[in-house]
């Protein structure tokens, strides 16, 4: 039960980073990203080609910090991989959806999104392969936490975490004592009115990709050091993702946050009554349960 | 030459089989401009659906009714529209991209539970053995086929033609105008949300009568044919072809159709073997592009709409090229 709920409160920390720009974006384009999702599968696979490189550039670098199996490599490659996944995300919208949005509806934008991520995974497994990958080989014993009932944490799972949770909170405090901050929740709540207000609607756009990007890059990176890395992670959180969106309401960094944590925590307790094999379908319930009862969300705005 | 009229009679028996889905979603995206981001989902429950009802009986399985062909398949086709049913009375009234999501999420859905309920679906093993229509009358491997063939374009036929009737007819007007202009059509008295609650369970159960068809065909299913790639391989299908046009929802799955089995063909003959097993990674990259590249450069396929106009405003049919909705 416990344990459940650990696991669960970690997966939610990694959804949650996910749900961040997509909610975002959701928001100020007006349509549903199904390629979102990917930007942690180019930010895993983009910290291991950095990891790799650094490692072999310096070898001290490749040490592993305490008692995780992160090493200061890593640490440098993840902030790489978050440029790496911001600037995907901008010039995917430079190269499609700003093309598609000039012209077309907002449903075209959802098809053009479904077949970009089709597109992205699968040139992620024609260079990576379909095998599972590790960032360390490294055998990390789990620490026993308790033995009645039996309670293991990893170390690398603390540590993501704790990372999650200070990312959180850097983005709270630029949201809410920056001028930055500001425009972009204006932009967020009503582009229009936003605009009317001296806020420049592109550059926005362009930063909230780079942000979204960077967040998922630091959530598909923390995915794979708990787990591991497959071209399937971008696939496989789509949905999550878009349950914390739509339980916290579409538009609220807040909502998404807590949304995240709400569906990454109802995964882990379901464990206890389902076999693992139905867990991808968890999200689904979750969101058909908030649309049947508050289908704004948690803080969104009621739309009809 | 009995080889080749086989292989091409089994080319159309499938192409012909994906042309009926291709045209159930039009209904849905072409004439009323619902996104349905879950194909497979409603391909496999009129698949499973089907098998359930009409496939052998199996003591370790739950169905195996051994229904009559007809029975069976209507069983398939209402099983579908139940699904969409219940997913589109819950989304249709929001945001349009909340069905979008929920067909994408009844999809991860199904395709769970096909992998893993396993007294209902046989698992990842599937159902296998079911007697398909006419097999008792016809011996000849190579006949049966032939009418096979024939029973399936005598379905897409009837569907073709039923279609066509419906969006030439008044309701097919109000769902074109709908999906141009909702407010407009409420401000006449439209009730849009039941009007697209009906248009998306009538092209779902389509869909179901596609999957049913497919496991007619096979006497087989299993989680691989309700594979997220299937609903790439119809929305490719239905946008090359021309969304809002039915001949071109046609035409859209036979040219995919015949694009995807030639380049599987030419992959497994002329690529490296180390290649060899990224031929699937190979295929979906080249729908995706198909897809992404349609809407960028030809939105309107291949076929464009054509919007007839009524009788008594004017003679012969106004060529428009399809509406950005």
């Amino acid at each position: 039960m416990i344990q459940n709920l650990l696991d669960g409160i970690l997966t939610g920390s990694i959804i949650s980073l996910g749900a961040i720009g997509l909610t975002m974006v959701m928001h100020m384009l007006r349509f549903a990203n199904f390629a979102y999702a990917e930007l942690l599968a180019i930010g895993a696979y983009a910290a291991l080609v950095f990891d790799r490189v650094f490692a072999a550039l310096l070898p001290m670098a490749d040490q592993a910090i305490g008692p995780l199996s992160l090493t200061w490599s890593l640490v440098v490659a993840t902030l790489g991989a978050m440029v790496i996944a911001g600037g995907t995300a901008v010039i995917i919208d430079l190269l499609v959806f700003k093309r598609i949005r000039d012209k077309a509806d907002a449903l075209s934008m959802v098809f053009a999104s479904f077949g970009m991520a089709l597109i992205i995974r699968n040139v992620i497994t024609l260079i990576f392969g379909l095998k599972a990958e590790l960032y360390s080989n490294d055998i990390v014993m789990a620490m026993v936490l308790s033995r009645d009932p039996l309670l293991l944490v990893k170390p690398d799972q603390i540590f993501v975490l704790v990372a999650a949770v200070v990312l959180m909170l850097i983005f709270h405090i630029v949201l809410s004592r920056t001028s930055f901050g500001y425009a972009l929740r204006a932009v967020a709540e009503n582009p229009n009115l936003a605009q009317v207000a001296g806020v420049q609607l592109s550059r926005m756009v362009i930063m909230v990709w780079l942000i979204g990007g960077a967040f998922s890059a630091a959530a598909g990176v923390f995915y794979a050091l708990t787990n591991h890395l497959s071209p399937l992670i971008g696939h496989n959180f789509l949905l999550p993702v878009f349950a914390a969106t739509i339980v916290g309401g579409i538009g609220s960094v807040y909502g998404a946050l807590l949304g995240g944590f709400i569906v990454g925590i109802a995964s882990g307790l379901a464990l206890m009554i389902l076999p693992s094999g139905y867990i991808p379908a968890m999200p689904f319930l979750i969101i058909l349960a908030v649309l049947l009862v508050r289908p704004q969300g948690l803080f969104g705005e009621a739309q009809t | 030459m009995i080889g080749v009229i086989s292989y091409l009679a089994f080319f159309a028996t499938v192409a012909a089989i994906l042309a009926v889905a291709v045209l159930g979603l039009n209904l849905q995206w072409g004439n009323t401009g619902l996104f349905n981001g879950g194909v497979a989902a409603f391909f496999g429950a009129g698949a499973y659906g089907t098998m359930i009802l009409g496939g052998p009986a199996d003591p370790l399985q739950f169905g195996g009714f051994e229904l009559p062909y007809p029975i069976a398949f209507a069983g398939g086709v209402l099983l579908a529209a139940l699904v969409a049913w219940a997913v589109g009375i819950l989304t249709l009234r929001l945001r349009h991209d909340y069905l979008a999501i929920a067909t994408f999420g009844v999809a991860v859905a199904l395709e769970a539970v096909a992998r893993n309920a396993e007294w209902l679906t046989g698992g990842a093993k599937g159902l296998r053995g079911f007697s398909r229509p006419f097999e008792g009358l016809i011996t000849d491997q190579f006949t049966y086929n032939l009418v096979f063939l024939g029973f399936v374009l005598a379905v897409l036929i009837a569907v073709y033609i039923g279609l066509e009737r419906l969006v030439r007819s008044p309701y097919g007007r109000v769902l074109r105008a709908i999906r141009e202009d909702e407010v407009a059509a409420r401000a006449l008295g439209k009730n849009a949300t039941r009007l697209r609650l009906e248009a998306f369970v009538l092209g779902s159960a389509i869909l179901g009568a596609s999957g049913a068809l497919y496991v007619s065909f096979y006497a087989f299913v299993s989680p691989q044919d309700m594979a997220p790639i299937l609903t790439f391989q119809i929305w490719a299908m239905l946008i090359v072809g021309g969304a809002g046009n039915n001949r071109g929802a046609v035409l859209g799955a036979f040219l995919i159709w015949g694009a995807w089995t030639s380049s599987g063909f030419l992959l497994a003959k002329f690529a490296p073997t180390s290649v060899q097993i990224y031929t699937g990674s190979i295929q979906y990259i080249l729908i995706g592009f198909v897809i992404v590249g349609m809407l960028l450069w030809r939105p309107q396929g291949l076929l464009p709409e054509r919007i007839e106009r009524t009788k008594g405003t004017g003679k012969g049919a106004a060529r428009v090229s399809a509406p950005q909705s």
